[in-house]
């Protein structure tokens, strides 16, 4: 399969806005709604998803390259995939609790949430599926991690707001939590057009 | 070629391990550090680097989770005073005012880095899992039997008496799910190497139908324990204990505790209800207890004797009888507290009779 010509700073954009790895495959849904409750929280978190997606994708790409298609192993991608997610994010939440504090704070304590975020091995997935090269992947992982992060912020400004709302009792919480996705998802819709990449 | 999955799978892991393993022995190394638990009750030294419930439970102090440690039940909440920073974002969602001010952590998001001060509920840090041998079951009568467990892993248990242990009843028949069911400790704390307990069969319930149809002397059982904040309290005020049914069990291991103790300056009325003859048990052994200690007194009392139960003793409601005995018998002039066991309703009506006669402090454990 040929790697697609797609401008990888497209990609970017794209998967940022039109392709949103959050609004428009509703991948990383359980971490999506229980954190975003709490606007800082969700701010962490967006960039934590943000920083692993960007390195496993970039891992993820080389083991594709290197060990799975040169053994012909496409058969246990699933499972090398996720052993190399948790080994990365393992090492990772280590490094920043010791190198920065402050930043453990803010960001690493949700490294080990997102571990099992399937909004991450979705975005490696699709990184292999769509052939694309390791830049595209490196930017496209960005990119997806960029409008993960977008997406919980946006939900938890717009919960802030439902908090003191006259909504019926029995739609509370998580009920009009999913109808605020699905809105969101719906405007996020209105993009599509903008950029000719799926 | 058979081989070579495996190998890949493996050898990948492998390295990636060595990797963890790595960076985990240059980055992640706090040394050896000390957790103070209540004050200096308790000090454990252990290898810093994981976070406090995990090390906790490595150590056999299992703080109650319900997610098992990942941050999104908010259970496993602890009170630390050593400064382990600010809070964090995966902290507050879970954390009142009160909580913040109190400095309550949560346990599973602290990481064990420093020498720590912690505070935990005391039956926590007592509570453990234990496993123990069925070595009897007796009928006390005919809906109520006395169950005797000899503890084999650990062999002895360390409690208060009048505190209860939760059984687990594995699964049976059509129950597919473990359950757990507390019952109170009626064996006193001395024999630490048993536990009985004193069981009523409820139509229906899970657990006492095992109890009654399935459980075989000699079979292992599980339970977790001590637990409860029903005991005697130490002081010198007559005691008015009030018990129906199985609510038997705590108050008897507290009077043998007394006697295993040498507490016999302390006025004792214990006042036991029933319905009619068949429902009374331990009859025997009260009354000679009360042979051998004059300040013990046991009034068994039936609200709806049979004409062929030939009874001769307290008849009425077992408020009743109290009412009547705090009235005209019970000398008024010394300080009294009360320790009720039994069903809701009993103990309501105690209360009331009792905060009649002005006693105020009451103790009671409530079948739930």
């Amino acid at each position: 399969m040929m790697i697609p010509q797609i401008n990888p700073f497209l990609l970017l954009i794209a998967s940022i806005f039109t392709s949103n790895v959050l609004l428009s495959y509703f991948l990383g849904m359980c971490s999506f709604i229980s954190i975003s409750k709490d606007l800082k929280s969700s701010n962490g978190l967006g960039m934590a998803v943000t920083l692993v997606m960007t390195i496993t994708t970039a891992a993820n790409w080389i083991l594709e390259k290197y060990v799975i298609q040169r053994w012909d192993l496409s058969y246990l991608r699933y499972i090398l995939y996720i052993i190399m997610i948790a080994a990365v994010v393992q090492m990772l939440e280590m490094i920043i609790d010791r190198v920065s504090p402050a930043l453990y704070i803010s960001l690493g304590i949700f490294l080990p949430l997102i571990t099992v975020n399937c909004a991450i091995l979705g975005v490696a997935l699709f990184m292999q599926l769509r052939n694309y090269s390791l830049i595209q992947s490196v930017l496209y992982g960005f990119g997806s991690g960029l409008g993960w992060w977008l997406a919980i912020v946006l939900l938890a400004v717009i919960r802030k707001r439902t908090e003191n709302a006259p909504i019926p009792s029995g739609l509370k919480g998580v009920g009009i939590t999913l109808i605020t996705i699905g809105l969101m998802a719906m405007a996020f819709m209105g993009f599509v057009g903008m950029l000719p990449v799926q | 070629m058979d081989f070579l999955a495996p190998l890949v799978v493996s050898s990948l892991s492998a390295g990636l391990a060595l990797a963890i393993s790595i960076v985990d022995a240059i980055v992640n190394n706090y040394g050896e550090v000390e957790i103070d638990i209540n004050r200096g009750k308790k000090k454990l030294k252990v290898k810093g680097g994981s976070p406090l419930l995990q090390t906790l439970a490595a150590q056999n102090i299992f703080v109650p989770s319900a997610c098992g440690g990942r941050g999104s039940c908010g259970v496993c909440k602890v009170k630390i005073l050593s400064d382990v920073g600010p809070y964090l974002p995966t902290e507050l969602p879970y954390m009142s005012k009160e909580e913040m001010t109190n400095n309550v952590r949560l346990s599973c998001q602290i990481k064990v880095k420093k020498d720590l001060q912690i505070e935990l509920p005391e039956e926590l840090f007592k509570a453990q899992r234990f496993k123990g041998i069925v070595e009897s079951i007796k009928n006390l009568t005919y809906d109520i039997k006395e169950l005797r467990i000899r503890l084999v892993e650990p062999n002895s248990i360390d409690f208060l008496a009048g505190q209860y242990i939760q059984l687990v009843i594995p699964p049976y028949e059509k129950v597919t799910q473990s359950v757990q069911r507390a019952y109170s400790i009626s064996s006193p704390p001395s024999d630490s190497g048993h536990i009985e307990l004193v069981i009523r069969l409820v139509p229906g319930g899970i657990a006492t139908s095992y109890i009654f149809n399935h459980m075989q002397e000699g079979e292992i059982v599980e339970f977790v324990g001590p637990f409860g904040e029903f005991y005697m309290r130490n002081t010198q005020a007559d005691m008015i204990m009030i018990a129906g049914g199985s609510g038997m069990a705590p108050i008897k291991s507290i009077i043998l505790d007394m006697i295993d103790k040498g507490i016999r300056n302390r006025n004792v009325w214990f006042f036991f209800g029933a319905r009619s003859k068949k429902d009374l048990f331990y009859v025997e052994m009260f009354r000679a207890i009360e042979k051998e200690w004059d300040r013990f007194h046991f009034i068994p009392a039936l609200s709806n004797p049979n004409p062929e139960d030939d009874w001769t003793g307290e008849v009425g409601l077992i408020t009743d009888v109290v009412d009547r005995y705090l009235t005209n018998i019970v000398p008024k002039d010394n300080e009294k507290e009360a320790y009720l066991c039994g069903s809701p309703g009993m103990i309501n009506a105690s209360i009331q009779v009792l905060q009649k006669h002005g006693i105020g402090k009451i103790y009671y454990d409530k079948f739930a």
